[in-house]
């Protein structure tokens, strides 16, 4: 009983944290040009990446 | 944003869309990005692959031409995007909401999951209570907050007095977990939290897949939007050009319209005199001739020579207008459409209500206390819900589409492929769709070989889209340009340059042959040595295409604004019967005269001509060539020279409605084995969770075998 008292709020908080990320992930656009993304991978690093910011 | 403000404090960027079709691999986006930075007013670019679109941030003093001049230097084509009307359905979920929704209850789903299966292994007594309580603590603002898409919907229906799938699913939600509160406070030996939210989480995942699609079809469809005529050249008073948008145009102004643009207003030819192509508007394959004094409308194109044009009218006044109009009226129809799924919805909810009801009544009569009769009345509201039945349409349909975007056809919406399985009728225009829409030339085969390159040298450096036509033509040969000098152009009449110390011209043909047909003509020396001619050609794969609608059970038939002399050929290469000379309220009737006579009509073209034919087709197909009025009236667009797209999608969209029935069903079939045993009071929370992420599972299953179904 003491074991679950610890162990299932880490478990709620480390699921928390991935919801937390996905979350944040979604509002930054990470997924709004899938396509585009597994192609850039090619791509030569640019001269001045703080331009390709959007 | 951060960095932008660092890189340029002092000046306003202005922020801009732009589509660019040709974006193909990992080498164009950086290109592009790193192209186009290169000038110093574009402060920054990003190319967004999936949709084709790059977003420019620039300084105020770029205009247009400049920015489009950038990505020509750099070998694409670019069109700007304006501010479209964003979504017609504001109260609609958008995908990001349901993808938030989605990921909200997947994670409470997996949560609840773990603390019920300890509580199915065996646990009792306090540690019990403990693991319902905590799963009441992750459901309750689980279901508050992925649940809204269905409670608002269901609330929208029930205000306006009718009801749909949502109603049964609020209420089986709602009600589950009231119940399982309840039981957790009493110490009760069973709580439905976990089916609550798995329930939400598979009925999430089918809206959010059919609202995927929808975005994933609007975006392919504004990259291909071409905008044409979005603004023009305007004379100045004191003889100074500038660039001025579409809107911004006055009657009044005077354009100058220079070869192979389209015209952004109508109006009157007050200096000049060119050919203008109407295929368009009017469906007439012929360019007609246009000199001083002559009214010119909105979205055809100036073919030979540029022109001075004072605008008559602008934006909503213009002849596009009164298309415009008619298409209002003509999609009315096909809004009265209902969806398979709403339709299923109809007849499911009331039997869903209505067995709940009877349960809850058959075992209050047969001696069961309010509270268990409650307790079974729930468990058949909860596996009843219809969960697969809600992964059953979407799932499928998403498949279907991908499919064939593959093959580059763009389904707008579900209901597209639905419309689409049901078609027994195509009425198809001639201009643009059954042909290709531009110049081809048409007797290559007799230009002797060594005047080809001196051809293809000369018509690399003109604009003129004949010349365009000819580029196109020569170099699909393999032919390699000769080398030419002193390049000459003097619009109206051709090219002039310098092969082999020859003064060599390619040109209008000045012989007595030269009539209204499209022609150029080769002279080396003076002399004329070789006369291209041009024909708008039948798409390759036309007779296949037909003979494959037929064999699909679908008759075809031509309807064309085009001279009859014009379509005759056509049709009777393809032996279809053909109406000719329509406008577009002459297509309009022709369609719903098939309508009225219990045809299903698939409508497929391309001009403005044909948008309100398209509006008003029980389902209808534009080529990505078409104008944007056809473009966006039409529910399927597809992309390349070929017609055979055609056929594949009403095969996929037949295919795809077998495997939607098939997907019924699947879950009406578990339905009938569930819904006894929930009866009998023999559903407990376990025997919920594995029924319904079984039958979802199989529901999904079977939709992915549409994938391969096109091979």
């Amino acid at each position: 009983m003491n074991g679950l008292l610890l162990l299932i709020p880490i478990a709620l908080c480390l699921g928390l944290l991935g919801l937390g990320a996905f979350f944040w992930s979604v509002q930054g656009g990470q997924y709004e040009d899938m396509d585009g993304a597994a192609l850039r991978i090619l791509v030569e690093d640019e001269a001045d990446r703080s331009r390709m910011q959007p | 944003m951060n960095v932008m403000t660092r890189l340029a404090p002092d000046t306003a960027l202005i922020e801009r869309d732009f589509a660019v079709p040709d974006i193909r691999c990992a080498g164009c986006i950086s290109k592009l990005e790193q192209g186009l930075v290169r000038d110093a007013r574009i402060r920054s670019a990003r190319v967004n692959f999936t949709e084709k679109r790059v977003h420019l941030a620039h300084t105020a003093d770029a205009e247009m031409p400049d920015l489009l001049g950038a990505f020509t230097s750099l070998g694409f084509e670019a069109h700007p995007i304006g501010e479209g009307p964003k979504d017609v359905d504001g109260e609609a979920a958008t995908s990001k909401e349901l993808v938030r929704a989605v990921a909200v209850s997947g994670f409470a789903m997996m949560n609840i999951m773990l603390l019920s299966v300890s509580v199915w292994s065996g646990a009792t007594g306090v540690t019990r209570d403990l693991f319902h309580w905590l799963s009441a603590l992750i459901a309750l603002p689980t279901i508050a907050y992925a649940g809204r898409p269905f409670f608002r919907s269901a609330w929208r229906a029930l205000k306006h007095g009718h009801t749909n799938m949502d109603v049964p699913i609020s209420i089986g939600v709602t009600l589950a977990t009231a119940l399982s509160l309840y039981e957790t406070a009493t110490h009760g030996a069973h709580a439905y939290f976990d089916s609550a939210v798995m329930l939400l989480f598979f009925l999430l995942c089918g809206r959010w897949l059919d609202s995927v699609m929808r975005d994933r079809a609007r975006g392919g469809v504004t990259a291909l939007l071409r905008n044409m005529g979005t603004g023009a050249m305007v004379v100045g008073p004191d003889g100074s050009t500038h660039w001025t948008d579409a809107t911004a145009l006055q009657p009044g102004m005077v354009m100058l319209v220079a070869a192979g643009e389209r015209l952004a207003a109508d109006g009157v030819i007050v200096q000049g005199s060119t050919r203008i192509d109407l295929s368009l508007l009017t469906g007439e394959s012929a360019p007609q001739e246009a000199a001083l004094d002559d009214v010119v409308h909105a979205g055809t194109l100036n073919i030979d020579a540029p022109v001075r044009v004072r605008v008559t009218a602008a934006g909503t006044d213009t002849a596009i207008a009164d298309i415009a109009r008619l298409m209002g009226e003509a999609s009315q129809g096909k809004s009265r459409y209902v969806r398979i799924a709403d339709r299923a919805a109809r007849l499911y909810a009331p039997a869903v209500h209505g067995l709940a009801l009877t349960a809850f009544a058959g075992w209050m009569v047969a001696g069961a206390g309010w509270h268990e009769a409650l307790l079974i009345a729930v468990a058949v509201l909860i596996i009843t819900c219809p969960c697969a039945l809600g992964l059953a349409v979407p799932a499928a349909q998403i498949v279907a589409a991908g499919a064939l975007m593959k093959r580059g056809v763009l389904i707008k919406d579900g209901s597209a492929l639905e419309r689409m399985a049901e078609i027994d009728r195509a009425l198809i225009d001639k201009t643009g769709t059954l042909t290709l829409g531009r110049p081809v030339a048409s007797n290559l085969a007799e230009i002797a070989a060594e005047h080809r390159p001196v051809l293809l040298a000369l018509a690399q450096m003109s604009r003129h889209p004949l010349s365009a036509a000819l580029t196109r033509d020569l170099t699909a040969q393999g032919v390699h340009a000769a080398q030419i000098d002193e390049v000459q152009e003097t619009p109206g009449f051709g090219v002039a340059a310098l092969w082999q110390g020859q003064p060599v011209t390619l040109g209008r043909p000045q012989g007595p042959e030269a009539g209204s047909e499209l022609a150029s003509e080769l002279s080396i020396d003076g002399h004329p040595v070789a006369l291209v001619r041009f024909a708008d050609a039948l798409r390759p794969d036309t007779v296949e295409a037909i003979t494959a609608l037929r064999a699909e059970g679908v008759d075809a038939m031509i309807l064309s604004g085009d001279r009859t002399e014009a379509v005759a050929p056509v049709a009777r290469t393809l032996g279809l019967t053909a109406m000719t000379g329509l406008s577009p309220q002459d297509k309009l009737a022709a369609i719903a005269r098939s309508s009225g006579a219990g045809h299903k009509v698939l409508m497929i073209g391309d001009g403005l001509n044909d948008g309100p034919a398209l509006a008003a087709g029980h389902a209808s197909m534009a080529p990505g060539s078409a104008s944007d009025v056809g473009k966006n009236a039409s529910d399927c667009i597809f992309m390349g020279d070929r017609l055979m797209p055609v056929v594949d999608t009403i095969r996929m969209a037949r295919r795809t409605q077998a495997i939607v029935r098939q997907n019924f069903a699947l879950a009406i079939g578990y339905n009938v084995i569930a819904v006894p045993l929930a009866f009998a009071g023999l559903v407990t929370p376990l025997v919920a969770a594995i029924a319904m992420s079984g039958s979802s599972l199989i529901v999904v299953g079977n939709a992915l075998r549409l994938k391969g179904s096109l091979k």
